[in-house]
Formats: structure tokens, sequence, C-alpha cells
């Protein structure tokens, strides 16, 4: 961690804290890396995107009077012989689950330095990212080949297809982009680069496990937004 | 130089958390696609999908990004800027309710 507060400063806790963090002529957020700070700012504004997009979701749904159609019947799937409602979508919900939970201990043994369970566990983190990948292809597939298009679809009102490929292909854009940072990150964690604090592509900052931290809170971050996303495009 | 050392331990906790959080999450996600499962409709099942949903995201934001554990001057810039969120969703909620009312206004009226 860098610099984690300037001498002889005194930490305070709660609103009296934040009061004299904010007022200390000095760095705001004491103990935070300035990397994982950005990366809060990044998705605090990242977050009214899918908000916009959630919201407008609503304006949508909510103005139309063609019956909007099921989604528990539309992201049902056929199998043994059984309509199970939701099953894909309840599936990529626990492996997104499972992968944040790795992603989690990832950053506790990070900051153990333990780097082979680090290592490992991010490696498990984007296989995970990979198979939700994978799954929402499989079913965007099995959308568009029933005829769902941006503009109809068999089943209710036509705004159903844009709204649909919007939210969740902007989610999957998410996933994939974690998903391929993970690797790296998984490659880096083994190859040691946070131990000898080995410096990155763009960047004069030295390779510290704080990085995996990072990475970990914009992971859980896809994670959270899949909640607010199975909430209410698929369950409400 | 204390106080520095006693913030970095803080940045470690015990496995324990996690796996209780982790599992947590996984009984809530259960929950919520039984309310699915069982096709509770109407307040109930609004107000269970709502409520399962914050617990979740609650959970994550807390335990697994650290946030419970983050000083206020972070926490209090993360969480604010929410209310606007939820000032623009009751702006939209009267901005639908008056275009479901046009569009069934004309649809019996006519144009």
């Amino acid at each position: 961690m860098s610099d984690f507060k300037i001498e002889g400063y005194e930490l305070k806790p709660g609103f009296k804290g934040m009061a004299k963090d904010t007022g200390s002529d000095q760095t705001m957020f004491k103990g935070v890396h300035w990397g994982k700070a950005m990366m809060w700012i990044f998705l605090l504004s990242d977050t009214f995107i899918f908000s916009c997009f959630l919201i407008s979701y609503m304006k949508g749904r909510g103005s139309t009077i063609i019956d909007w159609p099921n989604p528990s019947e539309v992201f049902g799937l056929h199998v043994f012989g059984v309509d199970v409602p939701l099953l894909l979508i309840a599936i990529m919900t626990f492996v997104l689950i499972t992968s944040s939970g790795t992603m989690a201990l990832a950053v506790k043994y990070g900051y153990e330095k333990n780097k082979k369970m680090c290592g490992w566990l991010i490696l498990a983190t984007a296989i995970g990212g990979l198979t939700f990948v994978g799954m929402q292809a499989f079913e965007w597939g099995k959308l568009i080949h029933e005829g769902v298009r941006p503009w109809e679809n068999p089943f209710g009102a036509p705004q159903f297809g844009s709204f649909f490929f919007m939210i969740t292909g902007f989610h999957g854009t998410h996933v994939s982009i974690g998903v391929i940072f993970l690797f790296i990150y998984a490659y880096k964690t083994f190859a040691g680069h946070y131990d000898e604090g080995k410096r990155g592509w763009f960047t004069t900052m030295k390779g510290d496990y704080v990085e995996i931290e990072i990475l970990g809170l914009y992971w859980h971050f896809v994670d959270l937004v899949w909640v607010f996303i199975f909430a209410f495009f698929y369950l409400w | 130089m204390d106080k520095t050392k006693k913030q970095e331990q803080t940045s470690t906790h015990k496995i324990g958390i996690y796996l209780w959080i982790w599992g947590l999450l996984f009984v809530l996600s259960f929950f919520s696609y039984m309310v699915d499962w069982y096709q509770f409709q109407g307040m109930l099942r609004w107000s269970l999908i709502l409520f399962f949903m914050f617990l979740k995201a609650g959970l994550i934001m807390a335990f697994f990004m650290h946030l419970y554990w983050e000083r206020y001057a972070l926490v209090n810039v993360l969480l604010w800027p929410m209310t606007a969120i939820a000032c623009f969703i009751f702006l939209m909620v009267a901005e639908f309710e008056y275009t479901v009312f046009t569009r069934f206004f004309y649809f019996v009226v006519g144009g």
C-alpha cells in the first residue's frame, strides 16, 4: 500500500473522521491506494450507465400497452421432458456468484502474499466468467433463433428485444473484459510480478497485491450489476 | 507508525467471513429463484424480489468490496450519488404513467 497517511495525522472514526479527512488539506481517502479510489470512481460512473439502461427499460415496459413477454417462459428451458422456468438464468447467476466468491478469496490470499492460492483462485474466477459468457452466448443464440429482434419478437411487446440485447449485451461486454484481465492477472500473479514489484505496461506503478483488490472490485461490480438485472429483467 | 501497521492488517480478514457471505449469497439467490418457481404474483412477488436483491447487493458491497471496512470519506462519496438515481427513478415513473395514460386515452377516444 502506498501513501497511507501523512505523518502525524490522526485518524478519527465515523462522520467526524469523514469531515476531518475531507478537510485535511491532504489526500482525502486515507489509506486507500489511488488506483483503488480511481476504480471506485469508475464503478460509480458505470453504475450510472447501468442505471440509465434499467430505468429506460422500466420506462419502456411501463408505458407499452401491449403485454410484456413473460420472462419466466421466454427464458425457460425444456430439459428431460420438463419445462423448467428460468433454468439457464439461475445457473448463470450461481456461476457468477461462485466466481465472485473465488475472487474475494483471491484478494484475501493476495494480501497474505500467498502467490499460488491467489493465482489459482483468479484462474478459477476467469473460468467462471468464461462459462457465464458462454451461456449468455447460448441464450442469445436461442432467442435469435426463436425470432427475437431489437424491433420485434413473437412473444409480445416489440421493445423487449432492444432492451434485452442492450442490457445483457453491455453486461456481457463487461464480463468479457473482466475475463481478459483475470487471465492477464493470473499470469502476472504466477509470474511473481506482485512479489517483485515489477512495473506494468503503461504505468510507473510498482506491482503490488493491491492490484488484485482493484481487479476484484471490478469483478464484484459485474456480479452486483447482474443481481439487479436478474431481479428487474428476469424475475420482475 | 503503529497506526499505519494496524491499518494494513485490516485489509486481510478471516476466511470465515468470506465463506459465510458466499454461502448467504447462494441461499439468497436460491430464494429469489424460488420466487419465480412458485409463481408468486403481485405485491408479494415484487417485494420479495426487491428484498432479496438489496440484501444480496448490500452483502456484496459491504464485504466482498470491503466497503464495511472503508473509511466514511470513501463510503459517503460512493453512496450519496445513489440518491440521484432514486430521484431519476421517481421522475421516470411519473413519465411512464403519463405516457401509458395518453396511449390508452387516445386509443379509446381517438386522435
